[in-house]
């Protein structure tokens, strides 16, 4: 395999994990509070429909979009995406947005989804839709990405095979670890995630427009390693910039209900 | 049926909105740039790429900081960008 084709396997890999399993936490939850039959047939049937999308508009791309400009218009694509990702992940790593909550979103969904539960192996119209949507509206990012980085490399049957080894991978630990899912490094891994896709950005814009990098492929693993750089620096620069929460503590109250009188 | 037609239309071009440009316009407008200067640049080797990679890490740095404090989210309040 060459530098490219395993720097892409991990990309799509790392990214399917991640949106998976934000996916999984509100298929779990809406098993466990409207059955898991529902559950289970919604999130294949979103599988099965973001499996035929990447057919549907991958294989066309590859073969009818010249390959100049199919790169630069998914280079950009990933550009926009790993910058997207890369800047919230340095925000959250570095304390000024909140981490991405999984126990509060599964309790979140079984708030809403309260109610009487329709079994283990009845249809429950709610719990098929809300698993659909769920892994629908996650997957539809994994598309892009798989479509984006498989077309302009010509590799869309490796990244394709790597989204789905995660699909796979999330549902059998989801089966395992059920609600334990908080404990995955999930910012790390979007921080990764975010570097790569940034780096296939600038890669494929450049060789799109006819600049051709030195060494070629092997410019790849020196790009992520750049922005992997550029990312840690820009994280400990934002937590100096991180300022103390005000403590709310009750002789603060106290003094100030005092100064009034 | 029009009606369906056009809420799938509507729903299609909110999605690549929120996909492309949603609350970082910057990012979406650096991109436009980075590929512009990679245009222009084409036949000066060194040069583009040197734009090219300097431009990422400025719109990069300058949208991070951009968004310091001022978007301490709810949890699982994510957008597009996960």
């Amino acid at each position: 395999m060459s530098a490219t084709e395993v720097a892409l396997a991990i990309a799509v890999f790392l990214a399917s994990t991640v949106e998976m399993v934000e996916a999984l936490t509100i298929v779990l939850a809406t098993g466990a509070t409207r059955g898991w039959r529902s559950a289970i047939e919604g999130s294949a049937a979103g599988v099965a429909l973001l499996a035929v999308l990447v057919g549907v508009v991958g294989v066309p791309l590859v073969h009818y979009v010249p390959i100049g400009t199919l790169r630069v218009v998914i280079g950009g694509l990933l550009l926009v995406l790993g910058l997207s990702w890369l800047r919230k992940a340095i925000l959250r790593a570095s304390g000024h947005q909140a981490l991405h909550d999984e126990d509060r979103i599964y309790a979140d969904t079984v708030a809403k989804l309260g109610g009487p539960a329709a079994g283990a192996t009845r249809r429950d119209a709610l719990g098929f839709v809300v698993s659909f949507k769920a892994v629908l509206l996650e997957g539809m990012e994994v598309v892009l990405i798989v479509l984006s980085l498989g077309t302009s490399a010509h590799l869309l049957g490796v990244a394709a095979a790597s989204a789905a080894a995660a699909v796979i991978l999330v549902g059998a630990a989801g089966l395992i670890v059920a609600r334990q899912l908080s404990s995955i490094p999930e910012n790390v891994m979007k921080m990764a995630v975010g570097v790569m896709l940034t780096s296939f950005g600038v890669f494929w814009v450049a060789e799109g427009t006819g600049l051709h990098w030195p060494g070629s492929d092997l410019a790849v693993p020196v790009l992520v390693a750049g922005f992997a750089g550029v990312t840690a620096i820009a994280v400990t620069g934002m937590r100096a910039l991180v300022r103390p929460a005000v403590p709310r503590v009750a002789g603060a109250l106290v003094d100030r209900e005092g100064a009034a009188r | 049926m029009r009606s369906i037609l056009r809420r799938a239309i509507v729903a299609f071009g909110r999605f690549w909105w929120g996909f492309l440009v949603g609350d970082t316009p910057e990012l979406f407008v650096g991109t436009l740039l980075v590929v512009g200067a990679a245009c222009l640049l084409r036949h000066d080797r060194v040069a583009g790429l040197s734009a090219v990679v300097v431009l990422t890490v400025v719109f990069l740095l300058a949208s991070t900081y951009r968004g310091r404090g001022a978007t301490r989210s709810v949890p699982g309040d994510d957008g597009p960008a996960g």
